[in-house]
């Protein structure tokens, strides 16, 4: 036997946090979007261990499915960079404020 | 023997799993990020596998590290690799307040893995060696979850328009303008 579920969250609810902060501290779009993919694939690693503790696939499926959106969120992300890139917007998340975000 | 193996395998993924995710926030290079996410992708396979679920692993290896990076890859080469520096000019409020959020959150995970959520994360399923395999989850995906399925692919088709319009419509209007 290796380790529990236990420490399998405790590396996923890390790997969550450090993501977090890399989103709130970065201000590239293109490293905050890759934060958000170490945040995502956190939560992934949370439903595969939820899964093996029940012996059920279901976290397993819904795992794939949350890679799936994960695909289609980066290719819209990755749209709207370049389109800022190419409308020679400040890559800037700060700078960005015309709808005061 | 095997049971020490499988603990210094998962402590080995779990530190690469932490570290490259560390390297990936504090890089200042956008490009040196993505490569270190390739890193962290491929140890959270190695920590899938070790969950016994050998297909997700599989397919984060192909779609994640293969597909959906090589896609950041293209697009950072696009633009340049240009530097951010976050602690440029000294550490701001907005800095301190994002590293107080992240250790907060951390803090939350921590305390609530310590109280062990009502003592139920220890009795672990037993699961057959058939669990997680390719077969039983693409019996579940067109059965239980056929719906979710579906929609994922219309998902994914609607990214990929949307895609192709933000890259395209762009340019034009900037004729316009």
């Amino acid at each position: 036997m290796g380790p529990g579920v236990p420490w399998y969250l405790a590396v996923s609810g890390t790997l969550f946090a450090i993501g977090a902060t890399g989103v709130l501290l970065r201000r590239s779009p293109l490293i905050v979007l890759l934060s958000l993919e170490i945040m995502l694939n956190s939560g992934n690693l949370a439903l595969v261990s939820f899964s093996r503790l029940f012996g059920t696939v279901d976290g397993q499926v819904f795992a794939i499915a949350v890679m799936a959106v994960a695909a289609a969120e980066v290719c819209v992300g990755l749209g709207l960079i370049v389109a800022m890139a190419r409308r020679n917007l400040p890559l800037d998340v700060d700078l960005l404020r015309e709808l005061r975000g | 023997m095997g049971n020490f193996l499988v603990w210094v395998i998962w402590i080995l993924a779990a530190l690469a799993c932490l570290g490259t995710g560390l390297a990936v926030v504090s890089f200042s290079n956008p490009f040196f990020s993505a490569l270190a996410l390739i890193g962290n992708l491929a140890s959270l396979a190695v920590l899938y596998l070790l969950a016994s679920a050998e297909f997700v692993a599989a397919a984060q290896i192909l779609v994640y590290a293969g597909a959906v990076m090589v896609m950041f890859l293209f697009v950072i080469a696009y633009l340049g690799g240009r530097a951010d520096t976050p602690w440029a000019g000294g550490p701001g409020w907005m800095q301190l307040g994002a590293l107080v959020a992240g250790a907060a959150l951390l803090v939350e995970v921590l305390v609530a893995l310590l109280l062990k959520a009502g003592g139920r994360l220890s009795d672990e399923a037993a699961v057959p060696t058939s669990f997680g395999s390719p077969a039983e989850i693409g019996k579940l995906f067109l059965t239980d979850h056929l719906l979710a399925f579906e929609i994922t692919s219309i998902v994914l088709l609607v990214a990929a328009v949307g895609g192709v319009v933000l890259g395209t419509k762009a340019s034009a209007e900037d004729d316009g303008s």
